[in-house]
């Protein structure tokens, strides 16, 4: 192990503390494989992998060849064989041809085979918009994966989210793909705590409570719904703020236990709004707590476009006076 | 100009049409018993599949895929690999899968629609067949990083149609065991259709061996027909990549005498002639010849062994046809090793339609 921080918590970046959780799971588990392309000596792209081929060896942080289908494909064999890969799509732009594996085996191969094989694998890829990114790296596409039965899918909003829920998806049984906000790599600090404790997969995160509204949302989103939050104090609305991060399995408790107590509610996200997740969240609502609502469901998503290249791409994010709008649509409404 | 590489393609067989051998034979096909064991798993995998058809064509069988002509090369694969080698098949390998220990039975309940025929009694390790095709080339490849990995003398196998070969995901696969040197053999069944498009129309490669040669992996080309050919070859390979960690494709000629599976009509697209030229070359034919000719194979030690498959085969139907259905709510149980809180809720859904039709609250059934 190097210099990293240890049982004392640490101011750390997204990138630090993902970084920090692989090398916490390596250890634990020495079945744990990282793979993907510039992993190795390079520490992947956005350096989210750094030293740990110097710590851990090249047989378990291994540089592949440039081939999508392939790391998509090999972790399904190797983890049915007993081990546990991590592997790294560079960026979501080229993560399709692993949808391919994902949906005709790593979801499934324990239902074929009655649990006799199973897939206990992470794909992590970074995703979003937010950071100037060239053409094809800036989608948002969690529902394709969300859609997948027998997979799980994973958004963490900081650092230390990060850290315990990527613990937590290196441990879960089957196959999790774990989408990393590249805005917010390394936009924000926050003190970690390399304790091994995992957070809960299946849990959502109150960030913030309040009385009159229910803001939804999940990873680098949250930060224009917290900024919304605080226009809207100003305006003396409280707005209870809710992170997502398991984007499968919704943790739909909290979020209906949040919505019968404001009457409101809008959710945020910065994929497309059509078949996006925002979708399921607002039928759930509509099914399970219609009666407690005060007015109609809102949603603030990226627009159904292309997703605009750099110079442009500030239109296509939500922004925070989007949401105020859309909450005080709700307040008015009733 | 400098020529800076250059291939060849090395074709072998052992025992040829008739059953004369045409090159010297591996010590294995010398060992009468030996030979008998290859045949009688031909011959039941024959007798296996026409039962399959049977099945299919009287509505207790979903639709399925014959191996019949190539038997050959399942066999002689299976036959070469030892237990705690992994197998991952396409979903024409009957032959290998059974030489492997999946029950016939097991066979039947896969293609008869029952998940359970995927939870073999037999080669725990094995994979269940590969419908998506050439998909199972890159699970071979992880399959043996495993076995690198944890310094196991182990060896995945995968097996893939020719059709396969045109597929990214076969490439990249060969290209990584190479790049990885990885204890892996692929094995394509060059049976010359991929349902309807020809060898010829897949490729303009003059062999699909020839793949391994820009992956910079070893390829060769077997006479698929010839079960012992095929068991040496993959033997061989099986060894390179046990010992020495070197991956092999090798690419068995054959030919596929069925339809594509029982809901395809193969002569809508390819001549009769064609089909019974082949017939001429198939493989429990010519080693039945060289039983007779060279180890004094009988009339009656043949149709012994005919009656004992066809027996085998008709047990493995009977409880194929008495075994009774899963009961619906496991759809979910093996969705995640514990099932999510909202699948809980499906699950119960799920329980309540089923006790309201027992009920007769749902409509005539
Ligand atoms: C990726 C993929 N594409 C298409 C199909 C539909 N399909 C099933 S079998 C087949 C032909 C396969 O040919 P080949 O690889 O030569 O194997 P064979 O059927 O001859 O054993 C096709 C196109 C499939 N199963 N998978
Ligand atoms: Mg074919």
């Amino acid at each position: 192990m190097n210099s990293n921080p240890q049982s004392s918590g640490k101011e750390l970046t997204m990138v630090e503390a993902i970084n920090l959780a692989l090398r916490h799971a390596m250890t634990e588990d020495e079945t744990v494989i990282l793979l993907g392309e510039d992993v190795g000596i390079d520490g992947g792209v956005f350096r989210v992998t750094d030293g740990l081929i110097n710590d851990f060896g090249a047989e378990r942080v291994r540089d592949t060849p440039l081939s999508e289908a392939l790391i998509g494909g090999l972790p399904v064999g190797l983890s049915a064989m007993g081990f546990r890969p991590v592997a790294e799509i560079q960026f979501m732009g080229f993560i399709y041809p692993i949808i391919d594996q994902l949906v005709n085996h790593a979801s499934r191969l324990r239902t074929r085979t009655r649990g006799r094989l199973s897939c206990p694998l992470v794909i992590r890829a970074p995703f979003g918009g937010g950071i100037g990114a060239p053409e094809h790296h800036s989608e948002s596409m969690e529902a394709l994966f969300a859609h997948i039965p027998g997979i799980r899918v994973v958004i963490p909003s900081s650092p230390a989210k990060a850290y315990g829920l990527l613990l937590a998806s290196i441990r879960d049984p089957d196959p999790v793909v774990f989408l990393e906000p590249k805005r917010l790599y390394r936009s924000e600090r926050e003190s970690v705590f390399d304790n091994g404790d995992a957070l809960p997969l299946d849990q959502a995160f109150v960030l913030r409570s309040g009385a009159d509204v229910t803001l939804i949302s999940w990873g680098a989103m949250l930060t224009e719904t917290l900024a919304a939050a605080d226009l809207l104090a100003q305006e003396s609305v409280s707005a209870e703020v809710i992170d997502v991060a398991s984007v499968k399995f919704l943790d739909f408790e909290t979020i209906l236990g949040s919505v019968r107590k404001t009457g409101r509610c809008v959710i945020i996200h910065e994929a497309p709004l059509t078949g996006g997740l925002g979708g399921e969240i607002a039928a759930r609502i509509a099914d399970e707590g219609l009666m407690h609502l005060l007015a109609p469901i809102a949603r603030i998503a990226g627009w159904d476009v292309v997703m605009p290249l750099p110079r442009l791409e500030s239109h296509y994010l939500p922004s925070p006076n989007r949401i105020v709008a859309a909450v005080r649509r709700a307040m008015d409404y009733c | 100009m400098s020529i800076v590489a250059k291939f060849q393609i090395e074709c072998f067989s052992c025992i040829d049409a008739d059953g004369h051998a045409v090159a010297e034979l591996p010590e294995f096909a010398l060992d009468r018993d030996v030979l008998i064991e290859l045949y009688r798993w031909m011959v039941l995998t024959r007798a296996f599949d026409e039962r399959a058809i049977t099945l299919q064509r009287t509505g207790r069988l979903g639709t399925y895929a014959s191996s019949l002509g190539q038997e050959a090369v399942g066999v002689g694969l299976a036959h070469a690999m030892l237990a705690e080698d992994v197998l991952l098949p396409s979903f024409r390998e009957h032959g290998a899968q059974l030489v492997r220990g999946v029950t016939a039975g097991e066979i039947l309940q896969f293609w008869g629609g029952d998940e359970r025929g995927s939870d073999f009694s037999g080669p725990r390790s094995d994979f269940p067949v590969s419908i998506p095709v050439a998909s199972q080339a890159a699970h071979a490849v992880g399959a043996a990083l495993a076995f690198k990995l944890s310094k196991a003398q182990r060896v995945a196998v995968a097996v893939l149609g020719d059709g396969a070969t045109s597929k990214g995901d076969f490439y990249e696969s060969l290209n990584i065991a190479g790049a990885w040197n990885l204890p892996v053999v692929f094995v394509v069944a060059n049976n010359q259709w991929a349902i309807s498009v020809p060898r010829a129309d897949q490729t303009a490669a003059a062999t699909l061996a020839q793949k391994a040669v820009a992956a910079g992996i070893t390829g060769l080309q077997v006479d698929g027909n010839d079960v012992v050919v095929v068991r040496k070859a993959v033997s061989d390979a099986l060894e390179q990549a046990r010992n020495g960690s070197r991956p092999c494709l090798i690419e068995a000629l054959t030919y596929r005498l069925s339809d594509h599976t029982t809901v395809d009509d193969a002569s809508r697209y390819r001549d009769d002639e064609e089909v019974s030229a082949h017939w001429q070359a198939e493989p429990i034919a010519r080693l039945r010849k060289h039983l007779i000719a060279v180890h004094g194979w009988t009339k009656e030690e043949e149709s012994d062994l005919v009656e004992l498959c066809a027996a085998e085969v008709d047990e493995s139907a009977d409880a194929y046809l008495a075994e009774s259905p899963q009961p619906p709510e496991t759809i979910f149980d093996y969705t995640y090793a514990s099932l999510p809180q909202s699948l809980v809720k499906q699950r119960g859904e799920l329980l309540a339609l089923l006790k309201d039709a027992d009920n007769g609250t749902e409509h005539e059934q």
